[in-house]
């Protein structure tokens, strides 16, 4: 096998990346959406640790930010959501549409 | 220490990864995706620590797959699950959405494949022994204020997820 470069990790964090995409634009379920949006902040701390791994710990003081932005992302996204469920009795995203006309 | 057999563990741990990743997104059943999107964050622990970085590596396990997805979890108990099955799983742009990931992978690819050259051919030598030290020196001197803005981030979060989710404000 070959030897593991900090670019395989590059690829895979891109790879993962691109399936959390994939959900936030096709799903329709609000929780998964906002599961696939940690999925692309996971690539994306993964891609800062790689880089670290090549170019000192900055990265990796960068990551940990990344997790805390994740918890709070989750923590309002969640609240959102159950002050729309309250109301709508839906966790749809495409029946979010008050505001479009 | 130097690690022992990386592309075999590399590989595993990357298959484990994509292939929860892709059940976290392509399952009706929110439980299930948040299951499979766990083994996910671990898989990408144990990269982590391949990556000589073991602080991130229990950061992800103590605060992603503990704290956020049973956050999660707790939020499923309002979904009611069994219309979810009756109803349609996919928006109705899914193909568009497809398309534009798709090009975003592309873009990706390219971006990899011309910078690669470009990336150093020798890797420094990190410790993982004082790699928590480091780690605290670096973000209580450099980003002391970025940190505590990142405090201040989390209050107002807090604030905000219980205001929004009490009944009367």
């Amino acid at each position: 096998m070959l030897a593991i470069a900090p670019v395989h990790y590059l690829v895979l964090a891109a790879i993962l990346f691109v399936i959390g995409m994939v959900g936030v634009l096709t799903r329709r379920n609000v929780v998964i959406i906002l599961m696939s949006i940690e999925l692309m902040l996971n690539a994306a701390n993964l891609n800062l640790v790689a880089f670290s791994r090549m170019y000192g710990l900055h990265g990796q003081a960068f990551s940990v930010f990344v997790v805390a932005d994740a918890a709070a992302e989750a923590a309002v996204g969640l609240g959102i959501l159950i002050a729309f469920f309250r109301n709508r009795e839906t966790v749809n995203m495409d029946e979010v549409d008050l505001l479009k006309w | 220490m130097m690690p022992v057999a990386t592309a075999f563990f590399f590989y595993l741990l990357a298959g484990i990864a994509v292939i929860s990743a892709l059940i976290c997104v392509t399952k009706i059943n929110p439980v299930h995706s948040a299951l499979a999107l766990i083994v996910t964050l671990l898989a990408s622990a144990g990269l982590y620590l391949m990556l000589y970085a073991p602080f991130m590596a229990g950061v992800q396990i103590v605060l992603y797959a503990g704290g956020i997805l049973v956050m999660f979890l707790f939020v499923m108990m309002l979904v009611n699950i069994e219309q979810l099955y009756t109803e349609k799983m996919l928006n109705r742009q899914w193909l568009l959405g497809l398309a534009a990931a798709a090009g975003l992978g592309y873009f990706f690819v390219r971006a990899i494949l011309r910078g690669a050259g470009t990336l150093p051919k020798v890797l420094p030598n990190l410790p993982e022994g004082s790699n928590t030290q480091e780690l605290g020196i670096l973000l209580y001197q450099n980003y002391m204020f970025a940190f505590e803005v990142a405090s201040l981030l989390l209050l107002v979060a807090i604030v905000g997820a219980v205001v929004m989710a009490k009944r009367r404000v």
